[in-house]
């Protein structure tokens, strides 16, 4: 790592700060980017300072540590040292802000996009346990069957394709 | 500890209850019935643990002695723990472990719920990100206490020993003392006896699907919100202490 290989600019928009955060890719789901995941949630100035302003995807996501780190070394690449990262609860993340070209690297990667907009938390009465419109990424049948609510990260299920029989993750609307 | 307030009080309740059902629950990992169910263990456990994070950070600043969230988890006696004694309870077979998220993901659910609209934001905050994962945890436990409930002759039975077994430490969750009170008045927390109604609703309904009995009304265990605690805490803090008390102060 070259903290001070590209001449510092002067200030760079919040625009081009933007893109460079695209590059970064999330730690656990290395094909989506941190901002088709909608982890960052706001990139300002403060005086000299760049405040970048993320939210965790689930409280125990282990993967948060690593994505603060992948920040500060992408921006200092850029030759930006002032970097303040900002932790932000509220509102709390939700599927809605995943971006349409991450839910199609999902898909691509054998992920299941999620389909509902979001889990609805206004009860708890049992539900059956078809998800209505869960693809399967492999052959795009939509004969599937969920095997578990709780996958190989927090953020997904475990499904199974009753056509090609193939098991898959299914990021879970949230 | 007791002289101060109620909010740093309320807040190692929340945060412990949520430590001490993750570390729980963390035991089963590598020991799962099936892996999904091994995964789905340790998944809520997680969720647990990251939910105590929050809780018991916050309770360190409203303390204002120094203290941060590890500190809180790994350097406290049993004495000085606030969790409910249901959580604590050991997992016995899986029927048992069942049971008991059953029982509390129940209440953590409704509770959550409430907290939604504390007039406190930050505890709104964390109630609003933490409802979301709970939702899927009270799935998960009600599927289980259905599918053993409903099973074979063997599932059953166990499943109903389990539901007996526990139920003495389903009473603590709808008891208020001072501290909930003194909350309650200011509108950071709602009545616990609110909870009982929808609490009793879900659970009778699952219980009636699994063909299970509910159980009939029994002397109830308390005293962990106050940290009196069954004799089962000390042996898990004596596990999950261990590596920072032998070790002060030691990171990965």
């Amino acid at each position: 790592m070259q903290p001070s290989a590209t001449p510092a600019i002067a200030r760079p928009t919040v625009e081009q700060v933007l893109a460079w955060l695209e590059e970064v890719p999330d730690p656990e789901i290395p094909v989506v980017s941190i901002m088709d995941l909608g982890i960052v949630r706001e990139v300002f100035w403060r005086h000299d300072e760049l405040v970048v302003a993320i939210t965790p995807t689930y409280s125990g996501c282990p993967a948060m540590a690593v994505i603060e780190q992948e920040i500060g070394r992408a921006l200092a690449l850029r030759g930006l040292s002032k970097v303040r990262l900002e932790r932000r609860l509220a509102p709390a993340w939700t599927t809605d802000w995943l971006s349409a070209k991450g839910r199609l690297q999902l898909r691509e990667y054998g992920i299941a996009p999620p389909t509902e907009k979001v889990i609805d938390i206004a009860g708890i009465s049992r539900t059956p346990h078809v998800e209505p419109g869960v693809c399967c990424p492999h052959c795009g049948s939509a004969h599937t069957k969920l095997t578990s609510r709780f996958g190989s990260t927090a953020c997904k299920a475990l499904y199974k394709c009753t056509d090609c029989l193939e098991p898959f993750d299914y990021f879970k609307p949230h | 500890m007791s002289s101060v307030g109620p909010l740093f009080q309320y807040l190692l309740r929340l945060g412990d209850n949520c430590l001490i059902m993750g570390q729980r629950l963390s035991e089963w990992c590598g020991h799962g019935p099936a892996l999904e169910e091994d995964l789905a263990l340790t998944n809520v456990a997680l969720d647990l643990i990251g939910q105590a994070r929050m809780w018991l950070s916050y309770a360190g600043e409203v303390e204002g002695a120094g203290r941060n969230e590890d500190q809180l988890a790994f350097l406290r006696d049993a004495g000085d723990f606030r969790n409910v004694l249901l959580v604590e309870q050991p997992n016995g077979n899986f029927a048992e472990t069942v049971a008991r998220q059953f029982f509390f993901d129940t209440w953590h659910y409704f509770l959550l719920r409430d907290l939604l609209r504390s007039a406190n934001s930050r505890i709104a905050e964390v109630a609003e990100k933490s409802i979301k994962e709970v939702t899927y945890h009270v799935r998960r436990s009600a599927d289980w206490v259905v599918r053993l409930g409903d099973g074979t002759r063997e599932s059953h039975a166990k499943m109903q020993v389990a539901v007996d077994t526990l139920w003495s430490y389903t009473g603590e969750l709808f008891a208020s003392d001072s501290v909930d009170e003194a909350l309650q008045e200011q509108g950071v927390s709602f009545a616990l006896t609110g909870l009982r109604e929808p609490w009793f609703a879900h659970v009778r309904s699952v219980l009636d699907e699994a063909t299970l009995t509910f159980p009939a009304e029994a002397w109830m265990q308390r005293g962990g919100k106050q940290g009196v605690h069954t004799e089962h805490l000390g042996y898990m803090l004596a596990q999950m202490q261990f590596l920072q008390r032998a070790y002060p102060g030691a990171q990965w």
